[in-house]
């Protein structure tokens, strides 16, 4: 059994007066220990509201979430609020994009810090403080009895990332879910955190989320990735599997449209999917990508697409597609060449 | 001969003390020293990490930003020394893109509005014919359709908004294009879109752009030669190819090894160099090379005495510019990288976070001599 499941994961968002818009929708998937999971997808994807599901942290007005999660064998999405702040920052802990507004400002770094071990590790403060301490240190923050006095705004971002991952991982955790960890951070500070992420779960064998819009993340830190678009899933695989045969349409294109700072005789132009992701099409309805989509067929539009499965029962491969790249079946000619 | 040079630029930015005599007890030296020379009709990229100075850079060459020192040559004419009036006339010659869409269109202003201002502004010939067509031409070559004139920012997509960014930057025909992180606000498949819009409107009127940014493959995609910032200066200056196939200073090292790639079997062989602590604060920047104080490859001699000059190395391809100390050496292996403790680093205040400013200011009152640009008080 994996350490979280996350089965037919649905979250609808509903204002009165207005159609319910369904941000995330059927997603099902695994993390086992040890493992790192990446969730890719552009914005509006669904991929921050799934992490938001899977902590319970979405707001009970206006939302509906649907489906299980279930985290060692406990189900999640039926807990109560006050067992599931006890899951929260124990068992299972969030890294945020942007440590700036998710570290209280007026608090110091080391009372943010001591509280999740007294709350959760049940230490006394004087305890509390020395493993604060000693947190700081493992995520690589130098002179960290002068950095515990201080306040978050006194730190470069880089450094107020490390201190939420000290936060984070402060009651060693099973599950560490990143949301966009490094998106604000600089190049140099982002590979500097890629890196004590890559060593703090390969040490605690803690499973990961890595919720990224950037392919070369994933590429060099994750195990196995799922792509999203339109609050579904198209296209799950080891990462190697997926760089290797990009199968969705969208994959396959998102990964060609990127520059490359390895390319050593760069294409004159970038390869592009047209149009932008407000052209979509609701998943009853068809494939969501299909107007964009230089493969799509007449079929596409006749209902939700099927899943088809390329890998084996062992290294699965699903794609959402009724025509996956490098897979000609015999349909009508592609559609559109806008 | 190049469009544009740019000759010993200093941008300095006083820093005050006192509530009610304000002192100017230091300065933050944004930019300090740049000298750069953009041939027309191509592109030169700029790279740095926050806080390195680039956008400054391109806000004084643009004068948005008054530089405290050096000059600024458009064509042939040295456009530090205009007058206001002058250099409104000058303006029209060189544009800018901005990197957030949403901030920088005015959200009450229709699309027409928006087009029609730069055009009425510099009193574009032909009346408001002219104008109505001159903006239908504008649209058409953003890849916009016309109808979308009665239209307002909040009614487009991101890329869109980008798109009406770029049609203002070129209403009035300018030859210079500063673009301030044009592509880095949009989703991945937007990017592209816009990469290529970029490139085809150069073609199309041979424009000349200035592209700043922290992405260095969408550097790399789009410039012929391209420049890498660090703290104020210059630290490597080559044709694109070159730079990123033989990057010779050890900061460009590191920063090319940061750089994720989306290939994991490309990552799994990678060797990165990984840079101890964070930026040092451009108002105390430290003394010789800025780079020394995280370099790995830091020698005891000159380094942390001697600032390093852009120079030309005999044995690289021509044009290929490194200001280090030890760049030979580097590159012919002589010289190993050795561990650099972040203790070493750690000391030295942030600058990429505004909330640092405090910090810098409490720093520099206590230990830096005064002396602020000319002309401050």
């Amino acid at each position: 059994m994996s350490l979280l499941e996350v089965r037919d994961l649905s979250v609808t968002f509903t204002r009165s007066g207005q159609e319910p818009v369904r941000a995330v929708d059927g997603v099902s998937f695994d993390v086992a220990a040890g493992q790192s999971v990446g969730i890719v997808g552009e914005s509006g994807s669904g991929k921050s509201v799934t992490s938001l599901a899977v902590m319970g942290l979405l707001p009970s007005r206006g939302v509906q979430v649907g489906g299980t999660v279930t985290l060692d064998g406990n189900e999640l999405t039926d807990m109560d609020q006050r067992a599931l702040r006890d899951i929260r920052g124990r068992d299972v802990a969030m890294i945020f994009q942007d440590p700036m507004t998710s570290l209280n400002p007026v608090v110091t770094n080391g009372r943010q810090l001591v509280e999740v071990l007294t709350r959760h590790a049940g230490l006394s403060k004087g305890e509390a403080k020395a493993e604060a301490e000693q947190l700081l240190r493992r995520v690589g923050i130098p002179d960290p009895v002068r950095r515990l006095g201080e306040y978050p705004h006194q730190l470069s971002g880089g450094m107020r990332q490390r201190v939420m991952i000290a936060i984070a991982i402060a009651c060693r955790p099973k599950l560490l879910i990143a949301d966009e960890p490094t998106t604000a951070l600089d190049v140099t500070i982002q590979a500097q955190i890629l890196d004590l992420l890559r060593t703090l779960v390969a040490e605690s064998g803690c499973g990961m989320i890595m919720i990224t819009h950037d392919l070369g993340v994933v590429a060099g830190l994750c195990d196995d990735v799922h792509v999203m678009y339109s609050g579904r899933i198209v296209e799950s695989a080891g990462t190697k599997d997926l760089f290797a045969r990009p199968s969705h349409p969208y994959t396959d294109g998102l990964l060609q449209s990127i520059p490359r700072i390895d390319d050593d005789d760069p294409a004159d132009l970038l390869h592009t999917i047209p149009g932008s992701a407000r052209d979509t099409v609701a998943w009853d309805r068809g494939c969501a990508f299909q107007p964009r989509c230089a493969r799509a067929v007449a079929e596409c539009l006749s209902g939700p697409p099927a899943v088809t499965e390329l890998g084996t029962p062992i290294v699965p491969h699903p794609v959402r597609c009724l025509r996956p790249v490098g897979q000609d079946v015999s349909l009508h000619e592609g559609n559109v060449a806008r | 001969m190049s469009l544009l040079q740019v000759r010993d630029l200093e941008v300095h930015f006083p820093i005050k003390a006192g509530t009610l005599f304000q002192r100017t007890v230091g300065a933050v030296k944004a930019v300090d020293g740049v000298d750069l020379d953009v041939e027309a009709g191509t592109t030169f990229g700029l790279v740095g990490e926050s806080g390195c100075g680039k956008s400054t850079l391109g806000r004084a060459i643009m004068r948005l930003t008054e530089p405290t020192k050096g000059s600024v040559t458009l064509d042939g004419q040295d456009i530090l020394a205009l007058s206001e009036r002058k250099m409104r006339a000058v303006r029209r010659q060189f544009q800018m893109v901005f990197q957030d869409p949403m901030a920088s269109l005015d959200p009450r202003q229709s699309v027409e509005s928006m087009l029609t201002e730069p055009l009425r502004a510099h009193k574009f010939p032909g009346g408001s014919a002219a104008h109505a067509k001159r903006i239908r031409e504008l649209l058409d070559v953003v890849g916009l359709p016309e109808s979308v004139v009665n239209r307002y920012p909040h009614e487009f997509s991101g890329g869109q908004r980008q798109r009406l960014g770029i049609a203002r930057a070129l209403a009035l025909n300018p030859s210079l294009i500063i673009a301030d992180e044009p592509v880095s606000a949009l989703d991945v498949s937007i990017q592209a879109q816009v990469i290529n819009l970029l490139k085809e409107l150069q073609e199309r009127f041979s424009l000349t752009y200035v592209v700043i940014a922290h992405d260095l493959a969408v550097v790399r995609h789009i410039s012929k030669t391209v420049a890498v910032m660090y703290l104020g200066g210059i630290v490597e200056q080559a044709p694109a190819a070159d730079l990123y196939g033989q990057p010779l200073h050890p900061y460009t090292r590191a920063l090319m090894s940061a750089v994720p790639v989306p290939d994991p079997n490309v990552e799994e062989s990678r060797n990165r160099i990984l840079l101890q602590g964070d930026l040092p604060s451009p108002a105390n920047p430290p003394a010789g090379c800025r780079f020394h104080t995280r370099c790995p490859w830091k020698q005891a001699a000159k380094c942390d005495t001697e600032r390093p000059a852009l120079r030309e190395l005999p044995l690289v391809a021509p044009g290929h510019k490194v200001a280090c100390h030890y760049a030979e050496d580097i590159l012919s292996g002589k010289l190993t990288p050795h561990e650099v403790r972040p203790e070493e680093v750690a000391l030295t205040p942030a600058a990429d976070d505004p909330g640092s400013i405090e910090t810098t200011e409490a720093h520099v009152a206590g230990g830096l001599t005064p002396g602020g640009p000319p002309g401050a008080r």
